[in-house]
Order: C-alpha cells, then structure tokens, then sequence
C-alpha cells in the first residue's frame, strides 16, 4: 500500500500507529470510563465526533495562520477549537441523554484535555495531510480509541468477579491490562507496508 | 415406616449427575497430550531442548507454588495447570535461546499471566503467550535466533548460548553455527524464508517436523494427533481448532490463487511455524476463549483471518501469537453480543421497549 493512500492512513491511525495502544496518547478516559461497556462505548463516539470536528477546524485554522505567517499561535488555537467542539458534544449529550451524561461525569470536559486529540490535529498538520486525508486520519484515529477503549471495558468487566489478589486492585489491573492489550497490538507493526 | 428404610433413604442436594471430570483430571490429560510433543522437540533439538523444557517447567511450577505459601494459601499447584504453562512456555521459545531468559519468561508467563489476574479461571489472556509477547519485546535478538533441528550431535552438546550467563547478553552463534550446521543454513525458519524470499518448504518437512522453528511447533502432524486425543475424549473444544484451521486455509488459499508465486499454499500455511501448537493448545485455553456456542466460531474465525493477514501483510514473519492474544482480548465481547436467545423468551418490539422502560 502507498504510505499516503487514504487506506492506509485509515489503518495507520487505526491499528498500526493506535493512538492509545501504540502512541500511549489519551490515557486518562482510556483508564478512567472503561469500567463499563456502557460508558466506553458512548466516550468512543463522543471521541470520534470531537476528533472530527477538530480536524476540520485544524485545517481551516492551519491554513490560515499559514497564509499570514504566525504559525506560532497553532497550539493555542487548537486547543480553543477542540475546547468549542467539546462542549458541543457535551450539550447534545445533556440533552438526548442526561443519563449517560451523568454516568460520562467529569470525563466529558475532560475530553478536552484530552491529548490524543491534540497529538492527532498536531500530527496531521506535520504530515502535511490534504483536506481528506485529514479527515481519514482523524476517523481512524477516532475509531482506533473506541476500539481500544471496548477491547479494554470487556476485559475489566470480565474481571469484576475475579478473584484479584490485593497488589492487583483498580488501578494496577487497569495498567496491566493496558499493557498487555499494547503487547498484543504490537502484532500489527509494519502492517500493509 | 420401619427403621431399616428410613435409613436408607439418603438426602442429598442437586447436582445428582456428576461428572469424573474435574479441572485436575482435564489439565492433567493435556499435560499427557502435550508429552509426546515435548519427547518429539527433544528428539529434534537434543539437550537444549530437554533443559529449555526442565526449566520452564520447574520456573513455572515454583513460581505459582511460592506465591501460594507468601500469601498462605493452599497451594494450586496440584491443579496442573501451571504445568501446561510452563511446558507450552518452553515449547514457543526458540531452542538456542538462553535458559535465564527462558526461565524469565516462565516466571512473567504465571506471574503477570496467571497469578495477577487471580489465578486459573481469571486470566483473560493466555498466559504462555504474555510471557512470550513480553520476551519477544525484552529479549528480540535471541528470540528471533533460529537453530538447524537434527544436528548430528544435539543429544552430547548444548547449543552454545543455552548455557549463557544469567543477566548477560549471549554470544554470537555464527562460528559454532559454521561448524555444525549444514550447508546452505541460513539461519532462517520456513516463514521467514517465505517472507524475505518466497522460498517455499518442501510439505513433508513442514508435517513431519524436521525443520528450523521453536522448540515444539515445527510437528505439525503429531500436534494434531494429540490434539485429536483431547477432542476424542471431550477435554478440548474442537470448534475452536476446526475453525482457526480451515479458516487459515481457505483464507491463504484465495490469495495463492491470485498470486501463487508470492502467495504460499495452504498447507504450507498451516504447517509452518506455531499455527498448529496455537490453534490446537493456545487458542482453546477454556478460560480466555469466549463460552457461548457460536461465539466459539466467531472466535475462530477471527484468529484464523488475522493469522493470515499478519503473516501475509504484516511486519512480522510469524502472527499466530499476536492473532491468539487479539483474540483472547476480544473474546469477553464476543462473548456479549452471542448470547444465545433465552427459551421461551418473546422478542420485544422497540414500541414495547421504549413503554416499558
């Protein structure tokens, strides 16, 4: 496959260079709301609505500050813009669905610092991603948090009824687990090049 | 009622029917299909095989017993589970392989795989291959060194760097190599040679089992024989091998219809590299596979496919151990969205749903 082939950008940000299991980016949600499916699978999307938004928005906002020169003001520009995305999702979840929005809490705000949302709209710039290409980038990156963050939900809910010895509580299994799911995603190194 | 048959009448509580198989009984009986492969490595490899396989075993074993005494508890040891992970451990890793790390990635495999996750029946991923990902990241240069199988004097010498030095790096193998190995040796397993230079293996080989590869996974055809013993006796889930295996070759095979020159046959699919110890002894672990019935087909399936994929298209020349892993990471999913239907349960239409919640 060509490394600029919109496939496999897809897959790139999907498996090969995941965002949470590769790139260690967007930790704190992976950890914190994988308790429940029911929550993971909701952050997920909510994840991939943002991360599309923001890549939209990046491009815009790249070209522009390119076309006058102050490059500089990239970062903080980006964070406004995935801070306006946020709390879009956020309102429409408050709306449609005030139960999920309270079982997300805090973790939906915090979406916002969320830094594989950042890492992905820093990275796309640097890659010199075409409009499209942006956008495929962002869909898999969005896509390969969800996946990791149910791969993860089904493990810990799986676990809640075990045995776990007392070094091995909720934050070390949480660790472990990612750890492992990490090891198990290196398999997909190199693939399709 | 006279007192004679009020005596023999017996309270008991269900269940009536018992089965003679418990855990120990099944575990033990993988442990007696798992020998005759373990006799066959040693056969193929010589001495560095029986110790690669001795210390697994023995590291294992320790490791699962000393937790249960630091903890006081009784000890699970004498489940013999532990000694299927460690036998398996030893029969993944590569023959020339150092027995410090060998015995390193024992201890991680129960450690990390088994006891931190609670023991037998919580662990979600396959403990022999978390330690063998782990030493496959740690470890990458003496796990990826290859040894010819059948050297003429494997039962009187260790290979070299067997015997190397706890904690230090071992020596190159190349000027032992030069006076052992026979000519044209490469240092390459069969699927390595297929990846970097299409060199096909002749099938004979890759069933019987004189070939370059781990410890135990180059005897495709006695995997399978003792595998077919467990399934006999209903001591393993044959669906799961069944699956992964005719999937693997049905995949493989639609790609060397394409491209038979870059594309390997199916048998060579499945009888090269660790596909078969995999799907017959790995991928049926009862506790990391998904429990429902169909979820048992996706389950295959799906490792079958990704098997296929990484060795075709990925970096890495071997993917059975990753596709296991994967699917072991996805079976409490699998398991979720194949829930068979409840008897006599009325499907609720979305009318009826939205009402009643």
């Amino acid at each position: 496959m060509q490394p600029d082939s919109l496939s496999f950008i897809f897959l790139n940000a999907f498996l090969i260079n995941n965002f949470v299991l590769a790139l260690f980016l967007g930790l704190c949600p992976f950890v914190g709301v994988s308790q429940k499916l029911e929550t993971a699978v909701p952050m997920g999307i909510a994840v991939i609505v943002v991360m599309f938004v923001a890549s939209v928005c990046a491009y815009a906002i790249n070209t522009v500050l390119v076309r006058f020169g102050i490059e500089y003001l990239r970062l903080i520009s980006y964070i406004a813009v995935i801070a306006s995305a946020v709390q879009l999702v956020e309102m429409i979840i408050k709306k449609f669905s005030p139960t999920l929005f309270r079982m997300l809490g805090i973790y939906l705000p915090l979406i916002t610092t969320n830094c594989a949302i950042l890492g992905m709209a820093l990275f796309q710039t640097f890659n010199d991603y075409s409009f499209g290409q942006s956008l495929i980038y962002s869909l898999g990156a969005g896509a390969g948090f969800t996946l990791a963050l149910t791969l993860m939900a089904g493990l810990r809910e799986k676990l809640q009824l075990a045995n776990l010895p007392d070094s091995a509580t909720a934050a070390a299994i949480s660790f472990m687990l990612a750890g492992l799911l990490s090891l198990t995603f290196m398999g997909f190194a190199g693939l399709g090049s | 009622m006279s007192q004679a048959a009020a005596a023999s009448i017996e309270l008991r509580t269900s269940p009536h029917l018992r089965s003679p198989k418990t855990v120990d009984v099944i575990m033990r009986n993988v442990v007696y299909a798992l020998l005759p492969i373990c006799a066959f490595a040693v056969w193929n490899f010589g001495l560095s095989a029986l110790a690669l396989i001795v210390v697994c075993t023995g590291v294992a074993v320790l490791t699962e017993h000393v937790y249960c005494v630091l903890v006081k508890k009784p000890t699970t040891v004498g489940d013999w589970s532990v000694v299927i992970t460690g036998i398996l451990v030893a029969l993944i890793l590569p023959p020339a392989l150092p027995l410090w790390m060998a015995a390193v990635t024992s201890f991680i495999s129960v450690a990390l795989g088994k006891i931190f996750f609670g023991g037998l029946g919580y662990n979600v991923f396959n403990p022999a291959l978390v330690g063998r990902a782990f030493s496959q990241v740690a470890f990458t240069l003496p796990m990826t060194t290859w040894t010819p199988a059948q050297l003429p004097g494997r039962f009187v010498e260790f290979i070299p760097t067997s015997l190397t030095i706890p904690f230090l790096e071992p020596g190159s193998l190349q000027g032992w190599l030069s006076n052992v190995a026979p000519d044209g040796w490469t240092g390459a397993t069969p699927l390595q040679l297929m990846k970097s230079e299409q060199i096909g293996t002749e099938a004979s080989q890759l069933l019987f089992g004189t070939i370059a590869g781990s410890t135990g996974e180059t005897a495709a055809v006695l995997i399978l024989v003792c595998g077919l013993y467990l399934a006999v006796r209903k001591m393993m889930n044959w669906r799961i091998t069944f699956s992964i295996l005719v999937t693997a070759a049905l995949f493989s095979w639609l790609f060397h219809l394409i491209n038979p020159s870059q594309y390997p046959d199916p048998i060579f699919m499945l009888g090269a590299g660790s596909l078969m110890l995999g799907a017959v002894f790995m991928a049926t672990d009862m506790v990391s596979s998904p429990e429902t019935r169909l979820g048992v087909w996706v389950y295959g399936i799906f490792i079958g496919i990704m098997v296929v994929v990484i060795r075709l298209f990925g970096g890495l020349p071997e993917g059975v151990m990753y596709a296991i892993l994967l699917g072991n990471a996805a079976s409490p999913l699998i398991s979720r969205v194949t829930q068979p239907k409840t008897y006599g349960a009325v499907r609720k239409s979305r009318k009826q749903a939205k009402e009643g919640a």
